[in-house]
């Protein structure tokens, strides 16, 4: 029932965000087409970008077996980046699925060379993950800058990296529906992931295959984040804080809680979305400014919050 | 990590047991500091005669400024540094991952906003300074004395902290921007990045007074910082009124942190690489000795850098993105490490 309310408060927001836009429409056939072009698709990629970033979140988390990380913050989005960054130096009118491979084979390495960097380290404290994470993502990002500046590419990854859905129109976001369908297997799969969150030696003992659910959870997370990259950008802190804010009203059970964290996650990015559009108006901000303010402002809340009941 | 703050007072105890001092055993202190003067002084001969193609006077006057700043910068992030990891006990910290340059571009972004583009660019250079410096005092002093309240929190937990608060200032600022004038965006953008190239002779001579100033100020505090360095609990026994200095010390990380900023943008890791490989190399734990010594070594480095980049690799890329890659992968070594130990 909470979660039909919640639905419905989704759709209203998605409604609003229909009839934000700057062009003035004065009969049905204007209505007509900037909605279908322009508006519908950009709602609908919002939505399905959301939703996907906060279900690959918790994946993430999953696997790393900690709370603090999500793809933004561990590298592998920066790895998509980077395969973009490739084909813009050496194949420059690649077509958007050889992009997608590209992106999400490179965010595969991302993902699991973060794993792989997680087994070697010897843990004290919770928090050391989160932070190698961020130092990993700043090592790459620093190569992708350089490299870029380099061939005078700063502009134009800068660009195509830059969370933003102002250039989404009919027939260039159909792609997201991919990561969505990828969510929904995340769903069936998630009491493996709960599983796998316990840790390696009680998983084995469970009874679960460990290292093909590693393998599945990292391929959920790097086609999520090499899609989302290629056709909206960088749009941080979504799958952080919001399987967070989740997991503390309603636990840490995947197959409840994902339904929910889809839900949250939707209606955090839409929010920012109407928001980044109305700041400047006519003007708007990137939705991944406005969600790196709101996105940091709540880590930092959860943060302290974490530190009171530990 | 409560062990961690003894260990460093452990080591400042005995600095000749550290692995390092054992490569230069043969050389004191001075030596070492002679020898790196020297280094210096050669790398910026090399900076400032290397491949001169017009007149002499052009380009020592074109050269010059760089080099100042250069020096500058070098000397007063690595001074930064050091500080801050003798206040604070530990040995990751820096000011610029904690997000004091972040929190820099956030008050002169407002400042922008505020004053309009036109108003910011006509007040005095002086007072704009003075007005930032200022302003990113206090803030500094709220933002620590709320993170360093109460000792229970860990260092991972300050430095995570730290580096949302950065993200969340950038983004603020970024923000600002977007807000302020869609057209001038891009010029303002600029000023975002470090940067050695395009430097105001009016910012150099408040940046290279304010040094001085900090200098002779350090210099009376050495003594009194090798003691800090003991933990909080020594320098008490020991007469050392620790939270008054604390408050002292940072104000100087802050004004130094600005005034690199103000001169070049943010350059978060350079600090770190020169600090740690001071504690290696200057084989003491005496402020005395570790001051001049990371100041001479960012100089160094920064002017050596430059020179090998622009001069020997031509290479058309910043200095920043260099040390922005080998500083966070140092970082990186060091977590890892810290784990591990």
């Amino acid at each position: 029932m909470k979660l039909f309310l919640s639905a419905c408060l989704i759709m209203c927001l998605a409604i609003v965000s229909l009839f934000i836009g700057v062009a003035e429409i004065s009969s049905y056939e204007e209505f007509k087409s900037v909605v279908f072009l322009s508006r519908l698709p950009r709602t609908l990629a919002v939505i399905l970008t959301g939703l996907s970033l906060s279900v690959a979140g918790v994946v993430m988390q999953a696997l790393a077996k900690n709370k603090f990380v999500e793809p933004t913050t561990t590298g592998t989005v920066e790895w998509a980046a980077l395969g973009i960054l490739m084909l813009l130096i050496f194949w420059p009118e690649a077509p958007m699925s050889i992009k997608l491979i590209i992106a999400c084979l490179f965010s595969m390495v991302g993902a699991s060379t973060f794993l792989f960097i997680l087994s070697r380290i010897q843990l004290q404290s919770d928090l050391i993950i989160p932070l190698a994470g961020i130092m990993y993502a700043g090592v790459i990002s620093s190569v992708i800058t350089f490299i870029a500046y380099r061939f005078d590419l700063v502009q134009s990854i800068w660009i195509w990296i830059q969370g933003d859905f102002s250039m989404i129109l009919k027939g260039r976001y159909e792609l997201l529906w991919l990561s969505a369908i990828l969510c929904v297997l995340a769903y069936f799969t998630a009491d493996q992931f709960t599983l796998a969150s316990l840790g390696k030696n009680t998983a084995l003992n469970l009874g679960l295959n460990y290292h093909l659910t590693l393998f599945w959870g990292v391929t959920i997370v790097a086609l999520i984040s090499g899609i989302t990259v290629v056709i909206a950008g960088i749009i941080p802190f979504v799958g952080l804080v919001v399987p967070n804010i989740v997991s503390l009203i309603f636990g840490d059970h995947f197959r409840k809680s994902l339904p929910w964290v889809a839900i949250i996650g939707t209606g955090l990015v839409l929010a920012c979305d109407i928001l980044a559009r109305l700041l400047a108006y006519p003007y708007e901000v990137p939705v991944s400014t406005v969600m790196g303010v709101v996105g940091s402002i709540l880590f930092l809340i959860l943060l302290t919050k974490q530190k009171h009941h530990a | 990590m409560p062990s961690l703050s003894n260990t460093v007072a452990a080591k400042a105890k005995q600095p000749s047991s550290s692995s390092s001092g054992r490569a230069l055993t043969g050389f004191t202190s001075g030596w070492r500091i002679l020898l790196l003067l020297t280094l210096l002084l050669a790398s910026i001969g090399l900076f400032l005669g290397w491949n001169v193609k017009a007149s002499w006077a052009f380009t020592l006057e074109y050269r010059g400024y760089k080099l100042l700043t250069l020096l500058i910068v070098g000397a007063a992030v690595s001074i930064a540094t050091l500080l801050f990891q003798t206040i604070t006990a530990n040995r990751i910290l820096t000011p610029g991952i904690m997000g004091f340059d972040s929190m820099y571009i956030l008050i002169q972004t407002l400042l922008i906003f505020l004053l309009g583009s036109v108003g910011f660019a006509t007040i005095s250079p002086y007072f704009k300074w003075a007005l930032e410096s200022a302003v990113m005092l206090g803030a500094v002093m709220i933002l620590t004395s709320i993170l360093f309240r109460g000792t229970a929190r860990s260092l991972h937990y300050l430095i995570l902290v730290g580096i949302i608060l950065g993200v969340l200032f950038n983004s603020l600022a970024y923000l600002f921007i977007r807000l302020l004038d869609p057209t001038q965006f891009s010029v303002l953008q600029d000023s975002m990045f470090a940067s050695f190239g395009s430097i105001e002779p009016s910012l150099l001579l408040i940046s290279g007074l304010v040094f001085l100033l900090a200098i002779v100020v350090l210099y009376r505090l050495h003594s009194e910082l090798d003691v800090m360095l003991l933990g909080r609990n020594s320098a008490l026994n020991l007469g050392v009124n620790f939270s008054q200095r604390t408050f002292l010390v940072l104000a100087l990380t802050a004004i130094l942190i600005a005034l690199s900023t103000a001169l070049v943008g943010p350059i978060s890791f350079f600090g770190l690489l020169v600090v740690h490989l001071t504690y290696r190399l200057c084989g003491s734990y005496k402020h005395r000795v570790m001051l001049p010594f990371a100041a001479i070594l960012g100089m160094l480095t920064l002017v050596f850098g430059e020179f090998l980049l622009q001069h020997i690799f031509q290479f058309n890329t910043r200095l920043s993105i260099i040390i922005e890659f080998i500083g966070g992968t140092f970082f990186l070594l060091l977590i890892i490490k810290q784990g591990k130990a």
